[in-house]
């Protein structure tokens, strides 16, 4: 980092800290630039890019959002980034090649997927210590912590399978078969099940935490893209318990789930390679990152329609919002 | 009596654990002798294909792991053909359930057909012969190794997208060039691309030092798009490029070349395989490679989703329509019924760069535009 992003960036951080009333803020990780960029969600438009680690994959903040974790994946660590600064404060321990990860509702307690290693690191970001280390399939990807904390789910690429892991004694306690490419998980707001995406496979599985068993399986149909193409990736729930939105990868759609009858009822044109995705604090909005394209689409969750899409950064990746 | 009757009980017991917790594969590879070649070739590693079997063993096994499923690799690398032959005897008489081959075509269908009668699988991890998918097919012999034909016919898709449509057809006098040039023939054909001339280099001269004078004067004829190389062994095609008369772009064995796997593949999370691979080989992972841990990938991804170690269980599942293999292209690959092909998306590249990946856009199949390379159901002249 040069000296004169280090002191446009603090001027920045010390007029969004003067200005009480500023808007939220998603920030997106761009995979290829090794960068954040910055979205103001009032004027829909990147206000800042920030230089990171090399290959920021998934982002995370902590609960009073002070923090933004980052998986810098070929730098083998977390990055800690101060948010009133836009600093890196600190770097985690974090297992080889981090890709995605989640924070534990104690706010302390980080869970890691260890993409290279078949593992899943779990990491105090008090201490900065390792406090467990448990083996998974090949490629984990995908992680999830219960909204109890009891419970935390890893998808493994190639072994094709949801791990179930006792936060409590950092065990691996069930293993769920899955299609192919399991990539992500969503516990619903209740935490009574969760909702699983298979990208190679083209399936979602929504399993019930008690039973342990597969619910319901979707798959999805559009006319004119093959089905090999449809390939779910990320998920979202909306907290109200209406909608599930489906980021379908090379298809360049995001499905939208009815999540109470299970049953697809749309499919909205976003740009290509959809990947993850978030909300805006209110939910009224939902933002996609698409990693071809190098853009953020944004979706109005109650139009259900696609409005703007924004120019970020090379390879758009992971998704997370300041309120 | 009773003592006997005991020890027979355990023997039986421990048998029966034993089976029904590891699986064994043979690895089995003859290497043909490399002529000499002109160009500075990179000579390929001793160890081709084999890493590809061990790493997808090793993958196995972590997936294992959870399903109680043990996975073992016998290796056997030979330079001698008649030696190869008679391991794959000795391995099938010892009961050995799956076959890679990485082999020549004759040797590949030899032990296919030995093997046969035991219901033994063979994987073909090394002939990329048309004859074997169209005129000889075998009902245990499964291609992971691609076939010219859907190498050729990925070019063609692409050298059609791109409008070019008259090819100057050089190729070499080995064995293999000639297989090669004849699906660029077939290609040709298939989409309508008019073949302006073709001709094999015959040259003596060292071409390090001559290529800026000969090369030009071979490939002045009636004018072309694009030049397209025959050349297995890169006996000459890597002096094509750059010294055609006309200024035209050169593809096929050389220049824009197709092909199954290269280190340049990174989406679709082919970085972590290309990652796991190199840091086992210490080097980077190549076609045959590529070829060998598909192989084995696919009984450990039969086996994981039967749950089962059975190989007729997982015989059976691999015959089905059901079956589909994650391989990192962005597809699930599955196997052509009609031939044992694995389906898979061909990836064009330059020396260091995805170019592009066939079947090209528009390539309408009405079962999977995967099928739009190589040989389709109704292109087959065998029954399997």
């Amino acid at each position: 980092m040069n000296k004169i992003t280090r002191y446009r960036r603090l001027l920045v951080a010390s007029l969004l800290v003067a200005n009480s009333s500023y808007a939220a803020m998603a920030y997106v990780s761009n995979e290829k630039d090794n960068s954040l960029s910055l979205i103001d969600l009032d004027s829909m438009s990147v206000v800042e890019t920030i230089s990171v680690g090399q290959r920021p994959r998934g982002i995370v903040f902590n609960e009073d959002f002070s923090k933004l974790y980052i998986c810098a994946s070929d730098d083998d660590t977390v990055e800690v980034l101060d948010t009133e600064t836009g600093r890196i404060i600190s770097e985690l321990p974090s297992g080889e090649d981090p890709e995605q990860f989640a924070l534990h509702p104690n706010d302390r307690h980080l869970y890691i997927a260890n993409e290279d290693d078949a593992l899943v690191t779990i990491v105090d970001t008090q201490t900065e210590q390792v406090i467990g280390q448990i083996e998974v399939g090949l490629e984990p990807e995908g992680m999830a912590v219960s909204p109890d904390g009891s419970l935390a789910i890893a998808t493994s690429e190639t072994t094709s399978m949801l791990h179930w892991i006792d936060t409590a004694s950092h065990t691996l306690v069930h293993n769920t078969v899955v299609d192919q490419r399991p990539r992500h998980v969503e516990f619903s707001k209740d935490g009574r099940v969760f909702w699983a995406s298979s990208e190679i496979g083209g399936t979602l599985v929504v399993v019930d935490v008690m039973s342990k068993e597969v619910q319901h399986k979707l798959s999805f149909k559009i006319a004119g893209v093959h089905k090999d193409k449809l390939q779910p990736v990320g998920v979202k729930l909306t907290d109200d318990g209406r909608y599930a939105f489906v980021a379908l990868g090379p298809a360049n759609h995001v499905a939208v789930v009815d999540a109470k009858t299970y049953k697809v009822i749309d499919y909205l044109l976003v740009g290509k390679r959809v990947w993850h995705m978030a909300f805006t604090p209110d939910q009224s909005q939902l933002l996609t990152t698409n990693g071809i394209s190098g853009d953020v689409s944004v979706i109005d969750v109650d139009k259900l329609r696609v409005t703007k899409s924004i120019q970020v950064g090379r390879f758009p990746w992971g998704l997370a919002i300041l309120p | 009596m009773r003592v006997s009757t005991l020890c027979i009980l355990a023997a039986c017991l421990l048998a029966n654990e034993l089976t029904a917790a590891t699986l064994s594969i043979g690895y089995l590879e003859y290497k043909a002798p490399r002529p000499p070649v002109l160009s500075n070739v990179i000579a390929p590693a001793e160890d081709e294909g084999l890493q590809g079997a061990l790493l997808g063993i090793a993958d196995n096994n972590t997936t294992g792991r959870f399903l109680k499923q043990t996975f073992e690799l016998s290796e056997f690398v030979t330079d001698d053909k008649l030696v190869a032959l008679a391991q794959a005897k000795i391995w099938l008489a010892s009961g050995m359930p799956y076959l890679v081959v990485r082999g020549d075509t004759q040797l590949t269908l030899q032990i296919t057909q030995l093997a046969r009668p035991s219901g033994t699988l063979v994987f073909n991890a090394g002939s990329k012969s048309d004859a074997l998918r169209q005129q000889d097919c075998q009902v245990n012999l499964f291609h992971t190794m691609r076939s010219y034909a859907m190498l050729t016919d990925a070019l063609g898709q692409w050298l059609l997208a791109r409008k070019l449509r008259r090819w100057l057809l050089v190729h070499g006098d080995k064995w293999a060039d000639k297989q090669y040039s004849q699906a660029i023939e077939r290609s040709a054909q298939r989409y309508g691309a008019t073949i302006v001339d073709k001709k094999q280099w015959h040259f003596k001269t060292d071409l390090r030092r001559q290529a800026q004078a000969e090369v030009p004067l071979f490939t002045q004829t009636e004018e072309y798009d694009v030049v397209v190389v025959a050349d297995e062994l890169g006996d000459f095609g890597e002096f094509i490029p750059y010294n055609t008369w006309y200024p035209r772009p050169v593809v096929g064995t050389q220049g824009l070349v197709p092909k199954a796997w290269h280190k340049v593949i990174e989406q679709w999370g082919a970085a972590q395989l290309q990652k796991r691979f190199e840091d086992q080989a210490q080097r980077w992972m190549q076609e045959a490679d590529y070829a060998a841990w598909l192989a084995v990938r696919t009984i450990g991804e039969a086996a994981a989703r039967l749950n089962s170690l059975n190989p007729s269980d997982i015989n059976e599942y691999l015959g089905s329509a059901s079956f589909s293999l994650g391989g990192f292209k962005g597809r699930r690959l599955s196997y052509r019924p009609w031939s044992g092909q694995l389906r898979q998306p061909i990836p064009l590249l330059q020396p260091m760069a995805l170019v592009s990946q066939s079947p090209q856009a528009g390539y309408l199949h009405p079962i999977t535009d995967l099928d739009t390379l190589g040989f389709d159901e109704s292109e087959v002249h065998c029954i399997r």
